[in-house]
C-alpha cells in the first residue's frame, strides 16, 4: 500500500453522537497544523440514530473534494439505536456504523472500532477478518467506550477516537488539546483533555501495522478559516449591507437563516420566522419596498411557495434576494440529501414571462462573492435575484485565507432616489411620482425608485400591470414598453456581467483539449479532480463550472461549445436539466452534448466522473447502477 | 433635509389630500360598499394627523384590492391574501410609516387566513379593514369563507355546508388589540372607529361590513344595524376580554339572522406592539431600519468581525 498523498478520514456513528462537532474539530485542527481541509457530510433525515458520517480529507495541495473513497474509518456505533423498549430492537444498529461504511473504505486503509461496543459475535457476524484480508484493511479494535468512562461520560468516545486516531496517524495531540482547552471549560474540559491524552498513549502502544501517516503540513502563507457554504452566503450577505431575514425552517436552507438569525441583530438588523414561506418572501418583499437590503430564502418545497411573490417583486420592481438551497425532490423528496433537481424550477417558476437573475456558486469563495453580486444586481436593476446552492455545499468545510473576506462593505441600496432627486424628477400631473417611467432618463431599463415616508414619491406599486405612475393598466401599448423594459434588465445585467469580465464561469484543463465537460454548482470542483486525473490518463480534456445560469452567459458558452468535439453535461439530476437549459439558451448543440446524472442522494466522486467520461468517449461502460449516462441527440 | 421627512412633519391635512388628481376613476359598481370604506378612510386621516407620504397601504386582490388606486398614500397592491405580510415587514423597516392593510373576506379569511391569524398573534401596530360583503366580488359572486350557511352560488350550487367563519372572534383568539366591526351603511361609525383604529399602537382589525349589490343580493341585511356601545342592552366592557369575547359570539350569530351589532368590541391598550416586545428583547434596532441606508455616518460592520470562531 503507497503512502496516500491525502489523509481520507471517515467518522461513522449515529446522528446525535457529535460525529458532526467532532469532525469540525478535527478539521480544524489538520487546518491549524498546516494542512488544506474539506469535509464531506453525509446524515438521514431523522434526528437521533440513524447512520451518519462525515469525511474529513486533509492535504498539504489543493483538497477541493471528498475525492475517490476514504482511507480511514474511526465508527463509534449507534448510541441511539435501541428503541426504549425492549422488544423493539430492530437488528444490531450498533454494527451497522462499520458494516455501512466498508464498501467505500479503499485498499490499504485502517478500521478502528469501538470494542467496548461490539461483542465479538458482532464483528464475526460480518466477517470484518475475512474482508480485511481480501482489501489489505488494518483493522485495530480499542475500547473507546472504556476510556470515556474512566474519566468521564460514554459520549466521550468521539474524543477518545480522535486521540488515537492522531496515535495511530502520527499527528500532533497539541491541535486536539488547544481546540478542547479552547471549547471547554470546567470538569468537561479536564475530563475530555484525560480521555483524548489516554486514547493517544493507547494508540502508541499498539503495534502499528499499517505503516503510513497524516501528511505533515507544510503551513499556510495567511491564516485560515474553516468555512461552509451557508456561512459564506450569510456573510456576503451581511458585507452587502443586508439587514433583513424572513424565513420558514427547511433543510437544508435553515443553515443560512439559522446564521442570519444569529448574527444580524447584532448587525442592527431584524430576523423574522413566520408562519410560512409565502409570508417569509413577502416579508422580504415589504422590508426591501421599505428600502432595507433583505433576503429570504427556502429549499424545493418552500421554494414552490415562493413562487407567487417572486413573481410579485418582479412585477412591482421590488429588489428579492432568495437563496434556494436545492436538496432531493420531488415534493419532500430526501430531505437531507443533495440534488440539483431544481434548476429549471429556479429558473422558470412563477407566472408570465418572468425574469431573473441566477447563480448557482460552485464553493465557498463562490458563496460568498456570487452573494454580493446577486444583491448588487437586484438593488440596482430592481429584479429578483436568487442563490442557488445544495444540500452538499451547505454541510462542506473548507479552508479559506481569511483575507478573502477583508472586503469593504456596501450598504447602497442602489436605484433609490434622496428626497432632493424626487423633487427634481419626473410626477404625474396628478402630483404622483413616476416610478415607473416608460424611458428612464439615462437611457436605462431602471427607473428609480422612492420608499414610503419619503416626500413627494408616492406611487402605488402593484402586481397588475400597471402604467408609470403605478395604476392598473390593461393599455396594450404601455403593456409592451412595460413588459420589454423589465425583461431588457436581463441583458443589461449579461453585458454588465460581460463587459467588466465579471464572469462567474470557471474554466479548468487545457484550453485547446478535444472534450469538454460542463457542470454547475457543487459539482464543479468534484469535475476539476477528475479532469486532472482524465488528462494524467492521456485524455484530452477541460470543463467549465456554470454559476451564472440566468442571465446565461452565451458568448462564453458558445466558445466554448466550439472549441471541442463533443460535451458531457454532469449534473446530480435525473432529467439532465442544465444541459436542455444550454439547449435552449444557445438554440443548439443537441448533438454535441451528452449527460451524466446522479441522482441516489450522493454526490459524484472524481471517480464518477472518470468513469462517465470514458463511457461518452466510447472506452466503457457504466459499471454500476448510482449514475446514468445519457448519449447525445442522434448518437 | 432628512431621508423622511414626510414622516411626523406636521400636517394639516384634510381628506381631500388623500383623493388623487385627475386619475383613476372607481371601477367598483354603483352601490358597493367598497366606496363607504374608502369614504371612511379619507374622513379618518386628518383625524390621524398624518399626511398621504407618510402613510403606506396594503391591499389584496379583490375589489378591495383597488382601495389604494382611488386613495392617495403610498400603495402596494400586492397578490391575492398577501397584503399582510408585505405590510409588517414595512412596519418593521420603518416603524415611523402609518401603515394600513386592507383586503376582502375571501382575501383575507380565505387564502390569506394563515396570515392573519399570525400578524393578530404578533401584534404589529398597524391596521387590517377587511371589507367583508359575504361573497367573492372580483370573480363573480362565488361562496366566501363568510358567506351564510345553505348560501347558493355558482360554485355552491346546493347551497354551502358550512357554517361561516367568525372573523371578529378569530380576531381576538390569534392575538389583535383592537378590533371592532363598523358598516358602510354607516359613515360616520365607520370613520371615527378608523381613525381610533389607526392610532391604536398595536394590531387593530376592522370587520367592515360592505353591500355587494352586484353578486350577494342580499346586502340589504345590513340596513338597519345597532351600534352596541350607544345601545343599552349590548353595552359591556370593551377592554374586558370574556365580556368581549361574548359579545362577538352574539353579533356573530345574530349577523344572519337580521340584527346587525357594530361598533367597538375589544380594545386592550396594555399590551405592547410587537416593535415594543421585539426592541425589548434586543431584537429590533432603536433607529428605524430604512433610515439608516439614507444616513452618511452610519456604520456598516462587516462579516470580517465574525471570522474568529472560525480559525
Ligand atoms: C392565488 C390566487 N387565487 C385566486 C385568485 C383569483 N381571485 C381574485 S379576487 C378573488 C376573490 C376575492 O374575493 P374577496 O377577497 O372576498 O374580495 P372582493 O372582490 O369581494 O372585494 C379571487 C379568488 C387570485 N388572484 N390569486
Ligand atoms: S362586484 Fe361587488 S364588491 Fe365588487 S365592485 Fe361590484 S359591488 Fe363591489
Amino acid at each position: 500500500m503507497p503512502e496516500p498523498d491525502d489523509l481520507m478520514w471517515r467518522i461513522a456513528g449515529g446522528s446525535g453522537d457529535g460525529i458532526d462537532s467532532t469532525s469540525q474539530n478535527f478539521a480544524k485542527a489538520l487546518m491549524r497544523s498546516g494542512l488544506n481541509v474539506f469535509t464531506h457530510r453525509h446524515y438521514p433525515s431523522r434526528i437521533r440514530g440513524g447512520h451518519t458520517y462525515v469525511e474529513v480529507r486533509a492535504g498539504n495541495g489543493p483538497v477541493n473534494s471528498r475525492g475517490d473513497g476514504y482511507n480511514f474509518l474511526l465508527t463509534l456505533g449507534d448510541s441511539f439505536a435501541r428503541n426504549p423498549s425492549e422488544d423493539a430492537y430492530y437488528g444490531n444498529e450498533e454494527a451497522k456504523p462499520l458494516t455501512e461504511n466498508l464498501d467505500e473504505l479503499n485498499e490499504g486503509g485502517v478500521i478502528v472500532y469501538d470494542e467496548g461496543l461490539l461483542d465479538e459475535e458482532d464483528v464475526e457476524a460480518i466477517n470484518l477478518e475475512e474482508r480485511a484480508e481480501e482489501n489489505g484493511w488494518h483493522v485495530y479494535p480499542v475500547d473507546l467506550r472504556g476510556i470515556a468512562r474512566e474519566h468521564g461520560r460514554d459520549v466521550m468516545r468521539n474524543t477518545a477516537g480522535v486521540g488515537f486516531t492522531a496515535a495511530l496517524m502520527d499527528i500532533d495531540p497539541a491541535y486536539f488539546e488547544e481546540i478542547i482547552s479552547n471549547g471547554m471549560s470546567g470538569e468537561m474540559k479536564e475530563a475530555n483533555l484525560k480521555v483524548l491524552e489516554d486514547a493517544y498513549e493507547l494508540g502508541q502502544e499498539v503495534e502499528h501495522t499499517h505503516g503510513w501517516t497524516a501528511p505533515e503540513g507544510e503551513g499556510h502563507d495567511e491564516e485560515q478559516v474553516l468555512l461552509s457554504g451557508s456561512d459564506a452566503i450569510s456573510y456576503g450577505a451581511i458585507d452587502e449591507g443586508c439587514r433583513f431575514i424572513s424565513g420558514y425552517p427547511m433543510t437544508p436552507w435553515t443553515d443560512v437563516f439559522t446564521i442570519m438569525s444569529q448574527n444580524l441583530p447584532k448587525f442592527g438588523g431584524i430576523s423574522e420566522q413566520v408562519e410560512d414561506e409565502i409570508a417569509a418572501a413577502a416579508l422580504a418583499i415589504g422590508a426591501s419596498h421599505a428600502g432595507v437590503k433583505a433576503m429570504s430564502g427556502s429549499s424545493g418545497g418552500g421554494f414552490a411557495l415562493m413562487s407567487e411573490p417572486l413573481g410579485l417583486a418582479e412585477m412591482t420592481e421590488t429588489p428579492l434576494v432568495l437563496v434556494e438551497a436545492m436538496r432531493a425532490g420531488p415534493s419532500t423528496g430526501m430531505p437531507t440529501k443533495p440534488e440539483q433537481g431544481d434548476l429549471e424550477h429556479i429558473l422558470y417558476t412563477s407566472q408570465g414571462d418572468s425574469t431573473r437573475v441566477v447563480f448557482a456558486p460552485a464553493n465557498v469563495e463562490e458563496c460568498y462573492t456570487q452573494t454580493r453580486k446577486a444583491f448588487e444586481l437586484a438593488y440596482e436593476y430592481q429584479i429578483p435575484a436568487i442563490v442557488a446552492y445544495d444540500q452538499k455545499l451547505q454541510g462542506e468545510l473548507r479552508n479559506v485565507p481569511e483575507s478573502f473576506f477583508d472586503e469593504e462593505p456596501n450598504a447602497d441600496p442602489g436605484s433609490v432616489l434622496t428626497e432632493e432627486e424626487i423633487a427634481e424628477a419626473a410626477h404625474h400631473a396628478s402630483d404622483k411620482f413616476k416610478r415607473f417611467l416608460h424611458e428612464p432618463e439615462d437611457g436605462s431599463n431602471v427607473s428609480p425608485r422612492s420608499v414610503p415616508g419619503q416626500e413627494g414619491g408616492r406611487f402605488l406599486a402593484t402586481g397588475n400591470e400597471h402604467n408609470e405612475v403605478g395604476h392598473i393598466s390593461e393599455d396594450p401599448e404601455n403593456r409592451v414598453i412595460q413588459m420589454n423594459r423589465r425583461m431588457g434588465k436581463l441583458d443589461d445585467i449579461r453585458e454588465e456581467l460581460d463587459a467588466t469580465e465579471q464572469s462567474h464561469q470557471t474554466y479548468h484543463g487545457p484550453e485547446d483539449a478535444e472534450y469538454g465537460i460542463i457542470t454547475w454548482g457543487s459539482q464543479q470542483d468534484t469535475v476539476f479532480e477528475a479532469v486532472d486525473e482524465l488528462n494524467e490518463a492521456g485524455h484530452s480534456v477541460k470543463a467549465v463550472g456554470v454559476s451564472d445560469l440566468m442571465p446565461f452567459p452565451e458568448t462564453e458558452m458558445t466558445e466554448f461549445l466550439e472549441s471541442v468535439e463533443h460535451a458531457v453535461v454532469v449534473e446530480m439530476n435525473a432529467s439532465g436539466q442544465l444541459r436542455g437549459h444550454i439547449q435552449k439558451e444557445l438554440g443548439k448543440y443537441g448533438d454535441k452534448l451528452s449527460s451524466l446524472l446522479k441522482y441516489n442522494g450522493n454526490p459524484f466522486e472524481p471517480r464518477d466522473v472518470v468513469e462517465g467520461f470514458e463511457t461518452s468517449n466510447g472506452d466503457g461502460e457504466l459499471p454500476h447502477q448510482r449514475m446514468t449516462y445519457v448519449p447525445a441527440a442522434g448518437d | 433635509m432628512s431621508a423622511f421627512s414626510a414622516i411626523g412633519a406636521d400636517s394639516e391635512t384634510d381628506d381631500e389630500a388623500f383623493t388623487p388628481g385627475i386619475e383613476p376613476q372607481p371601477t367598483w359598481c354603483p352601490g358597493c360598499g367598497d366606496f363607504g370604506v374608502l369614504n371612511a378612510l379619507k374622513k379618518a386621516m386628518p383625524e390621524v394627523g398624518r399626511n398621504p407620504d407618510e402613510v403606506a397601504v396594503f391591499t389584496g386582490i379583490g375589489c378591495s384590492g383597488k382601495l389604494n388606486s382611488y386613495f392617495e398614500s403610498y400603495g402596494f397592491h400586492t397578490i391575492h391574501g398577501r397584503s399582510l405580510p408585505v405590510a409588517r415587514a414595512t412596519k418593521l423597516a420603518n416603524p415611523g410609516v402609518e401603515v394600513i392593510a386592507a383586503g376582502g373576506d375571501g382575501d383575507g379569511y380565505g387564502i390569506g387566513g394563515n396570515h392573519f391569524i399570525h400578524t393578530a398573534r404578533e401584534n404589529h401596530d398597524m391596521t387590517y379593514i377587511v371589507f367583508n360583503n359575504e361573497i367573492f366580488g372580483l370573480t363573480k359572486g362565488q361562496t366566501s369563507p363568510t358567506s351564510p350557511k345553505g348560501h347558493k352560488s355558482k360554485t355552491q350550487p346546493s347551497g354551502s355546508a358550512k357554517d361561516p367563519l367568525r372573523p371578529l372572534s378569530l380576531s381576538l383568539s390569534a392575538g389583535a388589540s383592537y378590533i371592532a366591526r363598523t358598516a358602510a351603511v354607516n359613515p360616520n361609525q365607520a370613520a371615527e372607529i378608523l381613525a381610533e383604529a389607526i392610532q391604536h399602537d398595536g394590531f387593530a382589525h376592522v370587520d367592515f361590513l360592505t353591500q355587494c349589490p352586484t353578486w350577494n343580493k342580499d346586502a340589504k341585511q345590513y340596513v338597519p344595524y345597532t351600534d352596541i356601545q350607544e345601545s343599552d342592552e349590548y353595552g359591556h366592557d370593551i377592554n374586558d376580554r370574556a365580556e368581549a369575547a361574548q359579545a362577538m359570539y352574539d353579533a356573530e350569530s345574530k349577523l344572519h339572522e337580521g340584527e346587525i351589532l357594530t361598533g367597538r368590541f375589544y380594545v386592550d391598550d396594555e399590551r405592547p406592539s410587537y416593535t415594543a416586545e421585539k426592541q425589548a428583547i434586543g431584537e429590533m434596532p432603536e433607529q428605524p431600519l430604512a433610515e439608516r441606508y439614507f444616513d452618511e455616518d452610519a456604520e456598516w460592520d462587516r462579516s470580517y468581525d465574525l471570522l474568529e470562531k472560525h480559525k
